[in-house]
């Protein structure tokens, strides 16, 4: 029953993942949040580059160097200068109380766990069992998105979302072809950019990020 | 049961009812050179017992016979836990006294035990410290009990026996469940024994104490063997999740006595690398306000599930 060191590895990093995910559902302060961010990209890629080696598929080589420069290094880096720009500092607010978005967390832990289970058995990759987790990490961001009241946070579950695509699409089918992979990245990019902007402009206008003074129409 | 059965046997409890002041002595010391401060000698808490048994008691007017029997039944208790937890050689004679979840009951007792003595004589900051016991305490328990969980799923038996030996004796394989059960583990027992991010040991400040809040009414040998007790609590709890987490140099069979007395300086070399682990995550941690405890343990609990859900998924 046991399998090879590579499967397992792959699995720890599965499990690194999703642990992530339900520490940045939890973390209070931004400037962690960032961190944990960068750290789940890190995990990403070690996970993509493993895949790569054992698959030997080489396109894969280049998507782990893509999210190495881009998710582990330069998106934290840009939200820590925004951070640092909109003196952001202070801890961040949550809607419900933590351990209830814990416990929700675990719910939808399940479902992702339930869903997955027919849909990797048509796969035949090695990492089909970590599909469960991807299609968790995404579920868990959503949360993270719903729960958050401020805007950089919001972005932050945004960008982890994608994390957990990006680990769904190498556990189900070895990655995306290389130039949806390129246009996610780009899009990315130039998203989190053009919020960084957005960012400027609520806070000018309101004082600050609390994104709940969107949602007051005017008539006036 | 044989006789070299027994000695294994008697030569555990030994071990842990004498090593364990050492370990709390251990842990104070490295908390002392991590805060740059001049440590207390490792025999202190030793020295400590002896002084509390040489005086002489003094017990409330209104005390009822529970405040006395305490100290023995919690004392007891731990020695009991302190033989069933294999520390040292897996197939003892008591081991098949208690599996995973009746050695959390035992723990139950002592604390069930130690609480009610707290509210017996009437003070306020005894029933404070009960109460704020019992908080911890009923959310600490099923975290700890999903952690065995997680193990008792990957070697089919709740029996601690059987876990041991499947962990240490089977090939190496990577569990990822296994590390989320070992973080659930190192969370509940920092809450269990009243270290620093959910209680401090080393103070007496009404706001934040629990564990000195309930005990503040004993003294000479009362004191003393609770005393002692709470340092057997955190050495069984250490072995536990040596056992669990790191069970290799654990004998199998309780018939080599050689083999027993071998394992003796590993679970010293484990120990002390892991009484060094502590004093390090309480000097990087604060304390936390009592309020945020429920949080603290929920998440234990939280990762406890997490075990259990992905050893269900990826079947490690």
């Amino acid at each position: 029953m046991s399998l090879p060191l590579s499967s397992q590895l792959l699995n720890l990093l599965a499990a690194v993942l999703l642990l992530l995910s339900f520490a940045m559902l939890a973390q209070r302060r931004l400037l962690s949040l960032v961190s944990l961010f960068a750290m789940q990209g890190f995990a990403l890629c070690l996970a993509t580059l493993l895949v790569a080696l054992t698959s030997t598929q080489t396109h894969l080589f280049y998507s782990a160097a893509l999210t190495l420069v881009l998710k582990v290094i330069v998106l934290p880096y840009f939200l820590y200068r925004m951070i640092h720009k909109l003196e952001v500092l202070w801890d961040v607010e949550t809607l419900l109380n933590i351990p209830m978005i814990m416990l929700l967390g675990i719910v939808l832990v399940v479902i992702a766990f339930n869903l997955a289970v027919p849909i990797s058995q048509l796969s035949s990759t090695i990492t089909r069992s970590m599909l469960g987790i991807a299609l968790a990490s995404v579920l868990l961001s959503f949360l993270m998105m719903i729960t958050r009241r401020k805007a950089i946070p919001q972005v932050i579950g945004f960008l982890a979302m994608e994390n957990g695509l990006f680990f769904a699409a190498i556990s189900a089918t070895y990655g995306m072809p290389m130039i949806i992979e390129l246009g996610i990245a780009l899009d990315v990019l130039v998203g989190v950019l053009i919020l960084g902007v957005f960012f400027f402009q609520i806070r000018e206008q309101f004082d600050s990020l609390d994104l709940e003074h969107l949602e007051k129409l005017r008539d006036e | 049961m044989t006789w070299i059965g027994a000695l294994s046997q008697l030569i555990q409890l030994a071990v842990a009812v004498l090593l364990a002041p050492l370990l709390l002595g251990w842990v104070n010391q490295c908390r002392a050179w991590l805060q740059n401060k001049r440590a207390p000698s490792l025999a202190q808490p030793y020295r400590m017992i002896r002084k509390l048994f040489l005086k002489e008691p003094v017990i409330a007017h209104n005390a009822s016979p529970i405040f006395r029997l305490t100290p023995y039944i919690v004392f007891g208790a731990m020695a009991l836990a302190a033989a069933i937890v294999p520390s040292l050689a897996t197939d003892l004679p008591f081991a098949t006294a208690a599996d995973a979840i009746a050695l959390v009951g035992i723990f139950a007792l002592a604390r069930i035990f130690i609480a009610l003595a707290a509210m017996d004589i009437g003070t306020a900051f005894g029933s404070l410290g009960a109460r704020r016991e019992m908080l911890i305490g009923f959310l600490a328990e099923p975290a700890l009990l999903m952690v065995f969980f997680t193990a008792s799923l990957i070697s089919q038996s709740t029996s601690l026996v059987t876990i041991v030996e499947t962990l240490a004796h089977r090939e190496f394989v990577i569990y990822p469940s296994l590390a989320f059960a070992g973080i659930a583990f190192t969370m509940v027992s920092l809450a269990e024994n009243a270290r620093v991010p959910v209680d401090n040991p080393a103070t007496h400040l009404e706001l934040t104490m629990i564990h000195e809040a309930m005990i503040l009414e004993y003294s000479g040998r009362h004191l003393a063997l609770i005393e002692w007790a709470s340092s057997l609590k955190l050495f069984n709890y250490s072995c536990l999740g040596l056992a669990l987490f790191f069970p290799w140099g654990i004998v199998e069979g309780a018939h080599d006595v050689v083999g027993l007395l071998w394992a003796i300086p590993v679970l010293v070399g484990k120990l002390a690398l892991g009484g060094f682990l502590l004093a390090l995550i309480e000097t990087m941690s604060a304390k936390l306000r009592i309020f945020r405890a429920p949080e603290f343990l929920g998440t234990a609990f939280l990762l406890g599930v997490l075990g259990m859900l992905v050893h269900q998924l990826l079947g490690a």
